[in-house]
């Protein structure tokens, strides 16, 4: 503490004032920061979030759930909750499996593997779901057999289910790879010297000790898996009633001027995404420690 | 038990962690392997343990080759380095983990496993902190707690990575004196590695100094005090 400089014995009072920590910002300057990053969030995010409620309900709440309980925006919604329920799962394990990899053992290719875990990122979904389309379609080579043997990918549940993997797949992986790197493997090591199997080891030692970050990453996944719009809107076909999700939904009424629909339903994807983000936040404010994961997402 | 290790190189990449060496260990001793940071001594005590494979020589216990038995089997008490205590479990569960994962045959009932913790509790002298997470223990506690795991399995042998580097001087001297007494009453072979020739010298019937993952010396404290085989190993007990 003694070598911090305090201002000298009998400096005036003004000047005594005008003294504070290099870090801390002029009070105007402050209050420019503070107005700009409010009016940003305003303008970008709770006005249009905002907006998208008040078009649900402009011809009041009986309305905007009679749209939702149309067949077609039912199926919709089941598909959805379908694709998002195997893709996410899927996903976790995968997630885990390569986090496990990456983490745990040293082999040939671990940078390429980083990178690829990545590669969802950094790769429009639209060039996902083409490359679905090029690789599974009714034209290609594995694709034509599939069809001829009554399975096809594109344009069914199948094809959906691989874009929104493809999009979500960083998800579980990203969050739980810094943390096990920071866990490091002694804990499995001694609980192998102990005697126990690896499956036990994976059972009562790393699971638990990544549990938080996984459901952190799996409500991300979630969220991520039930709104994904670019990469199934090539695959699905956009058949309503039958390939249409909701996000594909809520395009193509409002593209028909369906205006209460098409925001009942964008009101209702949004509910579910808040919902996530609260319980993310939830966990986030009792688990801080385990979730030390710098997000660059 | 008499651990043997014949002629035992390890390379890490094109790195030597380990040049071949060779040392018996007779049944029932304490024995340390002291040397600087790098000299390979966790390496070599990781490879009696079976969590790291040797790159040429072999491992004997009682005589028969364990070179090639897993982890497992070998039933080694292990004390890692900075304890690597089960975070999200108790002290009690902590302690019993070992036991709760034997196959249902061998495995002992609830009573059984939790007479034995108890008792184990109390070999360490920490019979009221069954209930409590490791991060609620102070580093000593710790490292009684990590000793007790290794104990509950009934270990062939007892091995130790720097056992009291984590302590500060006071506790580090008591607990000392506290392997010395579990080392009595077990009468288990125990490999300890240490960097502070005073520990080696206070602690052990048999010090191994090593140097860039060579043996320079085996003998008993005070041969190697008086009668230091090597410019090093007279240096190293010297500083
Ligand atoms: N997993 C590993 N990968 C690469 N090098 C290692 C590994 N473990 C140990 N080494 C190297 O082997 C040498 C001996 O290390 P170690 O056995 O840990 O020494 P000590 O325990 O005596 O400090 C060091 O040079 C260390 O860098
Ligand atoms: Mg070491």
């Amino acid at each position: 503490m003694s070598d911090i400089p305090l201002p000298p014995a009998g400096l005036r009072p003004a000047a005594a004032r005008r003294f504070h920590a290099p870090t801390d910002e002029a009070p105007a300057a402050r209050l420019v920061l503070i107005l700009l990053a409010v009016l940003g969030l305003g303008v970008l995010v709770l006005a249009p979030l905002a907006t998208v409620f008040a078009e649900a309900l402009s011809r009041g709440i009986g309305t905007a759930l009679a749209s939702l309980s149309d067949p077609q925006a039912w199926s919709a919604i089941r598909l959805t909750l379908l694709v998002a329920a195997i893709a996410v799962p899927l996903n976790a394990v995968f997630g885990v499996a390569a986090a496990w990899a990456i983490t745990k053992f040293d082999f040939r290719g671990k940078a390429f593997l980083i990178t690829l875990i990545d590669l969802p990122f950094s790769v429009s979904p639209v060039v996902a779901g083409l490359c679905i389309v090029l690789t599974f379609g009714a034209n290609s080579l594995i694709g034509g057999w599939l069809v001829a043997h009554g399975f096809p990918i594109v344009f069914a549940l199948p094809g959906i289910v691989l874009a929104t993997m493809f999009v979500t797949f960083p998800f579980v992986a990203r969050e739980l790879i810094p943390v096990m790197i920071e866990q490091g493997r002694a804990e499995e090591e001694a609980a192998l010297t102990l005697g126990a199997s690896g499956w036990r080891v994976f059972r009562t030692v790393t699971l638990p000790n990544i549990r938080w970050a996984l459901l952190y990453g799996v409500l991300l996944c979630n969220a991520r898996a039930m709104g994904e719009f670019g990469a199934v809107a090539v695959v699905s076909g956009k058949i309503r009633g039958q390939t249409a999700t909701v996000p594909i939904s809520i395009e193509m009424l409002y593209n028909e001027y369906m205006t209460v629909a098409a925001f009942s339903m964008a009101a209702l994807l949004a509910f579910l995404g808040l919902v996530t983000l609260l319980i993310k936040t939830a966990l986030e404010i009792r688990h801080a420690d385990q979730l030390t994961a710098q997000r660059r997402h | 038990m008499v651990i043997q290790i014949d002629e035992i190189s390890k390379l890490f990449g094109t790195t030597a962690a380990l040049h071949p060496v060779s040392l018996s260990i007779p049944g029932g001793a304490l024995v340390a392997l002291l040397g600087p940071s790098g000299s390979g001594k966790t390496t070599l005590l990781r490879i009696l343990g079976g969590l790291e494979y040797p790159t040429s020589g072999r491992v004997l216990f009682d005589g028969q080759d364990a070179t090639g038995m897993t982890v497992q089997e070998r039933r080694a008490g292990f004390v890692f380095q900075s304890y690597a205590l089960f975070r999200h479990m108790t002290v009690f569960d902590n302690i019993a983990y070992g036991l709760n994962a034997r196959p249902r045959a061998s495995r002992p009932s609830k009573a059984e496993i939790a007479r034995r913790v108890t008792r184990l509790l109390d070999l360490i002298q920490l019979p009221q902190i069954a209930d409590r997470y490791p991060s609620q223990l102070s580093g000593g506690q710790r490292q009684r707690v990590a000793l007790a795991r290794a104990l509950a399995i009934e270990p062939r042998m007892l091995l130790l990575d720097e056992p009291f580097g984590a302590l500060d001087a006071k506790v580090r001297k008591e607990l000392r004196q506290g392997l010395r007494e579990i080392h009595d009453t077990t009468g288990l072979t125990t490999v300890f590695v240490t960097h502070d020739q005073d520990e080696a010298m206070e602690l052990a019937d048999l010090v191994v100094v090593m140097s860039m993952g060579r043996i320079e010396q085996i003998g008993r404290p005070q041969d190697i005090r008086t009668r230091p085989a090597t410019p090093f190993v007279r240096d190293f007990i010297a500083g």
